[in-house]
């Protein structure tokens, strides 16, 4: 039990360690800060967070340290007191601010970062309306090539180190340092090595001004146009929380959101670059059916009455010879309800779950100087690149009590007993999920209905193809490696005329409404029961542990 | 006080000076092996802390004291770090001692490490002493050889190893702690404190760092008792509790416009006024001083009419400047224009500012800037108050910055502008006079 008392807000913080930042960030008064980062060491350099601190001592009397401090450097303890407004204080702020502003350009009219640039808020909110400098400004040249995601624009750069402190204690590939000195000062790379490691984007969301930008958002968009979300990463099984940003439904970016219990602050390049297949031209918007002379659109009610009457033909002949494939890239609730549909007609359907693509081997962060993983593992890039094995795999568990793989579908394929097979897919053109000898193998089975994103060797092989609809487009639930349940919102509406997955299994049930994912959640925590964390039907802001852990 | 004796410097300029032989022959080494024999750690520690020693590097910090802040009963290993970056302009006080009579200085890191525990001791020069680093070397070499260094020193169970280490060419490497980051291999930013070298400094251990004067100081103390020692210099100020003396001798650089620039050792609290007529051989060409820099570039400058403050500790801070410094005194004559002299101390600072903090990074730019400008008669009668400002509000003192560099960066500033204001706006209005320099290095 220890009480802080910010701004004569009396805050209790615990048994926790916290600095000063921290605690008013507990009584909900913000201290602007630069430098740090509660992901990487304190060196409490952009003097921002100046503050008054003293004590409050058993008799009431409160004694305030003579001169500012650093919040974030300052630990607090029981009757500790900080002023954030105190004359002292504040004038100190205004004085880094000004001088934060000696030597920065101003051009946020050309800046990416402006509209979510610290260096903007925290001067409208604390610093002076003008400058008192009248001499020339620094004007030190760009460096666009600095990495092959990221560019650096040295003169906006205020100097906090997060980037430089990233690349040394996350990534630990430690290739930004700094050169020169006083207000010369640059962030570089060592000629020949470039900022190219796995998570090297990531300076660009701690860059708290617009020095470092992302290649691929660069010039896009101005950020107060973009429509913000909270969704999960698809790459991989880590299952990254993030923002997913768009305008008028084209994905802009992702970028990570905070998440103690998945990943914590940051996220990956390839992850992060991953959306590029939502916004694909390639993209299929209408169903197909292969005729004699190839494919043909054909409307939505159509393939799906398709569906079912070829589903119910085979079915009614021998159940055992309807197979259904759910990929590690369906939702929860997809998985559900398709699984769902195929029970609904017989017992004897057979499920199975969809291959898992996997890369390697889990890649761990920090590394060392010859980039070898070190021990104090800070991130980890999973060598599996889908999101919900064990969501899928416990919804095909709950309903295929004899377990079935995916090569048993590839051995019924040879053996022609595979007569119907719905393959669900979704997977990304940099990982595909079906190698072409899966493909020929299934392209034998005579009624082979594959639900998809894109043109794949799969797709060309089947009688009927579903457009899939992107992560970013629908609402629903995965479960990462370690048994997290995470809950997306839609981004965006999906592409003209184009109906969700859910949509798509909901018409084949014969369901009516519209998908929502809530209820179906409730639904399956209440059938399911290591996943009955889901019965609240929300998993909040940073999910909910399920059964299914490893 | 021309009888004063020197004590550090009394072998300077004698043949044998460099060398163990002439050292020994001297008496060298005859301390060290008394008190390696016959008295314990915490003995030659208290004796320091007796004496009221009081570190030469600048901040005045009592070195006993230092000393004591180590944790009791650490399995070790603690080091010693000696702090030869003496890099404050207008110094050269560790210079003669390390370059004339190396095994003086050497004496006092065995001792001082023997006192605080030591195995291991770091002599970081600065990059530009090479023949300091040399004479050093060589003094290490043959102290080894002696059996002054390594195992079992004179037969002792106390070990020491000391290796040499060539600075990195900044200014910030004399701060205590960007020397240590500059010692193990990094960029030389200083770090946040707490926690102090004395309890995580190099390579995350608990470490002493110290200026060779101060260590060639232990040697005399050991030699020749506390008593001895603090009947040289100036008692504690009665009125001020907090007021730790200024005993001792000190090793004064004088420079500048005076016809007999040098160093001199006399007892603390000669008079500035002293040093430049009588050691200084007075202000050169017949000129009259206009003012002086009392302790080394970050001090501050002051006008002839305050120079009869003593040089001790707290002399100069009676007439606002900041501190005794490294007591490194330099004279201007009354030709010299007070624009210029701000100037170049401003590129100075402006130029060594590590880069880390933000008030000090852009600050002393800034001022250079302004400074700048001044000089080429486009000041503005604001650029005063506003240099005022900035040099006010960086530093330590006001609690922006993580070191004191930014505070050097301010005393000058605001010190010359306090008390050379009717100049400065005699400068604005006039402009600079025709044939000033104008060309003298713009930026740095």
């Amino acid at each position: 039990m220890a009480t802080v008392l910010v701004n004569d807000i009396s805050v209790d913080i615990g048994d926790e360690k916290l600095n000063c930042v921290q605690a008013a960030q507990r009584a909900g008064v913000t201290i602007p800060h630069y430098c740090w980062h509660p992901a990487l060491s304190v060196v409490a350099s952009c003097r921002m967070c100046l503050v008054m601190v003293g004590e409050k001592k058993p008799d009431g009397s409160i004694a305030m340290q003579p001169k500012v401090v650093p919040g974030c450097q300052t630990p607090v303890k029981d009757g500790t007191v900080i002023q954030t407004m105190d004359p002292m204080a504040t004038t100190a702020q205004k004085a880094t601010l000004e001088n934060l502003l000696l030597n920065h350009p101003l051009d946020c009219p050309v800046c990416d970062k402006a509209g979510e640039c610290l260096l903007q808020d925290y001067s409208f909110k604390f610093g002076n309306a003008s400058s008192r400098m009248v001499d020339e400004k620094n004007t030190p040249p760009n460096k666009p090539d600095i990495g092959a995601n990221v560019s650096l624009f040295t003169d906006r750069c205020i100097m906090c180190s997060r980037c430089v402190r990233f690349t040394r204690e996350v990534a630990g590939t430690a290739e930004l340092h700094v050169v020169q000195r006083g207000n010369h000062s640059e962030i570089d790379i060592f000629p020949g090595h470039p900022l190219d490691n796995k998570l090297a984007t990531n300076v660009v969301d701690l860059c708290p001004v617009g020095a470092l930008a992302s290649k691929d958002f660069l010039y896009k968009q101005r950020v107060w146009n973009l429509k913000t979300v909270n969704s999960v990463c698809t790459g991989c099984s880590t299952g990254c929380s993030i923002h997913l940003d768009t305008n008028k439904d084209v994905v802009y970016r992702l970028r990570p959101r905070f998440n103690p219990r998945a990943q914590g602050h940051f996220m990956c390049d390839e992850g992060r670059l991953g959306y590029h297949q939502v916004n694909s031209s390639q993209r299929f918007r209408k169903p197909l059916e292969r005729g004699e002379s190839g494919t043909r659109p054909i409307e939505w009610s159509a393939a799906v009455a398709s569906v079912d009457r070829g589903f119910r033909q085979v079915s009614g002949v021998d159940p055992g010879n309807a197979w259904f494939v759910l990929s590690p890239f369906l939702t929860l609730e997809e998985a559900w309800l398709l699984a769902s549909y195929a029970r609904s007609v017989s017992p004897f359907v057979r499920i199975v779950s969809g291959p898992v693509p996997r890369v390697g081997e889990d890649d761990t962060y920090p590394k060392d100087r010859k980039g070898r993983p070190a021990s104090n593992i800070k991130f980890t890039i999973r060598a599996e690149k889908c999101p919900n094995r064990k969501g899928v795999e416990t919804i095909v568990s709950h309903f295929q009590k004899t377990p079935l793989s995916f090569g048993d579908l590839l051995q019924a394929c040879d053996a022609g007993s595979a007569h119907f097979v719905y393959v669900t897919g979704g997977y990304s053109s940099a990982h595909p999920g079906f190698r072409v000898d899966d493909a020929d193998k299934l392209s034998k089975v005579p009624n082979l209905i594959v639900h998809d994103l894109m043109p794949s060797a799969l797709t060309d092989r089947a009688n009927i193809v579903i457009p899939s609809a992107a992560f970013s487009e629908k609402e629903g639930t995965y479960v990462n490696h370690a048994g997290l349940a995470q809950s997306t919102v839609a981004g965006c509406v999906p592409l003209r005329g184009m109906r969700t997955d859910g949509q798509v299994f909901l018409d084949l049930l014969g369901r009516k409404g519209l998908v929502r994912a809530e209820e179906i959640r409730k639904e399956i925590g209440k059938a399911v029961s290591v996943l009955a964390a889901l019965a609240q039907g929300s998993t909040g802001e940073f999910g909910v542990f399920t059964g299914s852990g490893s | 006080m021309a009888t004063y004796e020197p004590v550090l410097l009394r072998r300077i300029g004698r043949p044998e000076c460099q060398g163990i032989e002439g050292y020994r022959a001297d008496g060298g080494y005859k301390t060290l092996e008394r008190v390696l024999k016959e008295l314990t750690s915490e003995q030659v520690t208290n004796q320091v802390k007796d004496s009221g020693l009081r570190g030469r590097g600048g901040a005045g910090f009592p070195t006993g004291l230092k000393w004591t802040f180590l944790p009791k009963g650490h399995p070790g290993p603690i080091y010693l770090c000696v702090n030869c970056d003496e890099s404050e302009p207008c110094t050269f006080n560790n210079r003669v001692l390390v370059e004339k009579d190396p095994h003086q200085v050497l004496e006092g890191i065995i001792l001082a490490s023997y006192a605080i525990r030591a195995t291991t001791a770091y002599f970081y020069i600065r990059y530009e002493y090479g023949h300091g680093m040399r004479q050093m070397q060589k003094a290490i070499d043959e102290a080894y050889s002696a059996g002054l260094l390594g195992k079992n020193i004179l037969g002792t169970s106390f070990s020491l190893d000391v290796f040499v280490h060539r600075g990195a060419a900044a200014y910030i490497c004399g701060e205590e702690t960007g020397l240590i980051e500059s010692l193990e291999g990094k960029r030389a930013w200083p770090r946040i404190k707490p926690p102090f070298p004395a309890i995580e400094g190099a390579f995350r251990k608990p470490t002493i760092v110290n200026n060779p004067e101060t260590l060639a100081n232990v040697v005399h103390i050991m030699e020749r008792g506390v008593d001895w020692f603090k009947s040289i210099g100036v008692p504690p100020d009665p009125k001020n509790p907090r007021d730790a003396g200024s005993y001792g001798p000190k090793l004064y650089c004088i420079s500048g416009h005076v016809n007999k620039p040098g160093i001199v050792e006399l007892p603390m609290g000669v008079t500035l006024r002293e040093l430049v007529e009588n050691h200084g051989g007075g202000v050169w060409k017949g000129r009259k001083a206009k003012g002086a820099i009392p302790g080394g570039n970050s001090m501050g400058i002051i006008p002839e009419s305050e120079f009869d403050i003593p040089l001790d500790f707290n002399g100069p801070g009676t007439v606002k400047a900041l501190g005794l410094g490294t007591a490194a005194v330099t004279i201007f004559d009354d030709q010299t224009s007070i624009v210029d002299v701000l100037h170049n101390l401003c590129r100075f600072f402006a130029h060594e500012s590590c880069g880390q903090c933000t008030p000090c990074r852009e600050g002393t730019g800034w001022m250079l800037k302004i400074v700048e400008r001044i000089r080429r008669g486009q000041g503005r009668r604001e650029d005063l108050d506003i240099l005022e400002e900035v040099a006010d509000r960086i530093g330590i003192m006001p609690g922006t910055t993580i070191c004191g560099l930014a505070d050097g960066a301010g005393w000058p500033v605001k010190t010359a502008i306090r008390k050379f204001r009717p100049e400065f706006e005699s400068y604005l209005k006039s402009g600079p006079r025709q044939g000033v320099r104008l060309q003298m290095a713009q930026s740095h």
